[in-house]
């Protein structure tokens, strides 16, 4: 069966002082259906995830009690992209036409903190308690790595990181919306050697949410709805390099985001090579550089000439992060995944105003990853 | 001199005095897992061995620490000093992360030999010194 997209609608992420993720839920959800030209009444499923929320179920007592099955999951920074996922196969295996995936969070200030106990987490404490359980170490001993195997320099991240901020001016729902100079970048403070404070994204609030049916009804509530030719989610095989890793093995394995990117461009039976515009996971700038050889964008390495030709920006070949992604929107755990669908929607109808791809993009692709080894891919088209 | 408590007694195999990480081996496929576990991530089989690991390898890839971690970190917080991390490939076919000591961003590359060494890490709250694992460049 084939599903496609009626709305979507934003909580802007940033900072929302005094307001609960709770009701961000609920404005991302009230401009998801509003967008789709649809009340609460008209949503038969609903699926909900977040990291701070316990139960972001409950804010169906401020949507209206109509006694729909709500579905919570979470899956790190995936959730998003498995929300979608998730109400998707409800949807095609028959539980009902039209439903809503709605992701909310609100995160403390600073670096994400693992908990109280790594027993929740499936780690001994002993790794948080030595100073290892630190998703940026990840990060920056993946991206020293790679740089070291494929020749990426650190002008390649700096400038990764002024594209992110560039595109963030340019959207006006965008959290930083202030450009960086590149010097700046460069000589900003060291986090995790190689990577520096302008190189990372920070915890933030927000909310976004998403309406999807089957495609076979979609004409009845949309005159241009989006389609999701493919959504797929994959965890880590043995071999791969992933995050709050105690010890990971010399024999090595593709990690899940290019497992489940392969898959998806096999299910929408298009390649690579036709993505207009994509949104993939920049949690920090080396894993947006590394992620475009692992969603097929082009090969390890390749980077390096791609970004020092401008050919990520939104007029080049392939525009990644066109809302300045994670690095100027931040991010909130549960909804990120959903803000990547918004985007990819907002160009392929033409809609982004100051950032829009030009050209009529017309086929898209949104990337998350995150703890412990996991992906979703979306290829979306018009 | 004091006693030594390890940071967790299920990391370290046999005696702090010849610190060796203790690690487990699936029988069925061979694959080496650190800390140990009874499960093989590699093929699924249950009951794997538990192997004392190698003590030398290469640095993998390093990072430096710049800020204080947060909770539960149990290191002196308050008087914070950044600190080098890294992968070491073992020759039982595992990179094991740790702590780096002897060494900063100026000396650490890619490729250099690693020694397992133990650490004092921390006092309990008997006085005694808590260590954990880490690894030292190898003196020339
Ligand atoms: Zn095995």
């Amino acid at each position: 069966m084939k599903i496609s997209i009626l709305g979507t609608g934003l909580q802007p992420f940033g900072r929302h002082d005094g307001v609960t993720p709770i009701e961000m839920g609920v404005v991302a959800a009230h401009a998801a259906l509003d967008d789709a030209g649809l009340g609460w009444n008209d949503i038969q499923l609903a699926f909900a995830g977040s990291l701070e929320v316990l139960q972001p179920d409950t804010m169906i007592q401020h949507m209206g009690l109509t006694g729909i099955p709500f579905t919570t999951l979470y899956n790190g920074c995936a959730t998003g992209g498995n929300l979608l996922l998730s109400a998707a196969n409800a949807i095609t295996a028959g539980a009902g036409d039209i439903a809503i995936a709605v992701g909310m969070d609100k995160h403390p200030r600073g670096a994400f903190s693992v908990g109280d106990t790594l027993e929740s987490i499936g780690l001994g404490q002993w790794y948080g308690e030595t100073g290892l359980a630190l998703n940026p170490q990840y990060f920056a001993m993946k991206t020293k790595r790679y740089m070291h195997d494929y020749g990426i320099s650190e002008t390649c991240l700096d400038l990764t990181a002024v594209k992110a901020f560039e595109n963030g001016s340019r959207t006006d729902h965008a959290w930083r919306r202030k450009a960086i100079p590149q010097d700046e970048i460069a000589r900003s403070a060291m986090v995790c050697d190689p990577l520096r404070k302008f190189h990372f994204c920070s915890p933030s609030e927000g909310a976004a949410a998403v309406v999807l049916c089957r495609s076979d009804v979609a004409r009845r509530y949309a005159t241009r709805p989006v389609e999701l030719r493919a959504d797929v989610f994959r965890t880590r095989s043995y071999g791969s390099f992933e995050t709050l890793s105690p010890s990971m093995p010399v024999k090595s394995a593709p990690s899940p985001s290019v497992q489940a990117s392969r898959a998806a461009f096999e299910m929408a039976g298009i390649g690579p090579d036709e993505i207009q515009v994509a949104q993939v996971q920049d949690t920090e700038v080396g894993h947006e550089i590394m992620h475009l050889a692992e969603c097929g964008f082009c090969k390890d390495g390749e980077q390096e000439g791609l970004i020092r030709d401008g050919e990520t920006k939104i007029d080049g070949r392939i525009p990644v992060n066109t809302d300045g992604g994670l690095l100027a929107n931040g991010e909130p755990i549960g909804a990120s995944g959903l803000r990547q669908v918004h985007e990819v929607r907002r160009q392929l109808l033409g809609r982004g105003g100051r950032n829009q791809v030009p050209g009529n993009p017309r086929t898209g692709l949104t990337h998350v990853y995150g703890f412990p080894g996991v992906s979703c891919v979306t290829v979306l088209s018009v | 001199m004091a006693k030594r408590t390890p940071i967790d007694a299920g990391l370290f195999a046999g005696s702090l005095d010849v610190p060796r990480l203790r690690g487990s081996r699936c029988r069925s496929c061979g694959e080496t897992t650190f800390p140990a576990q009874k499960g093989c991530p590699a093929c699924t089989a249950q009951g794997c061995e538990e192997v004392a690991l190698g003590t030398r390898g290469l640095l993998w890839t390093w990072t430096i620490q710049h800020f204080p971690p947060p909770h539960p970190y149990a290191g002196d917080a308050d008087n914070f000093e950044p600190f080098p991390v890294g992968y070491v490939e073992l020759p039982d076919g595992l990179r094991v992360e740790a702590r780096l000591l002897g060494c900063d961003a100026a000396s650490l590359e890619i490729g250099m030999e690693m020694e397992l060494v133990l650490e004092p890490f921390a006092r309990d709250e008997d006085g005694h010194e808590v260590v954990t694992f880490a690894f030292q460049p190898v003196s020339s």
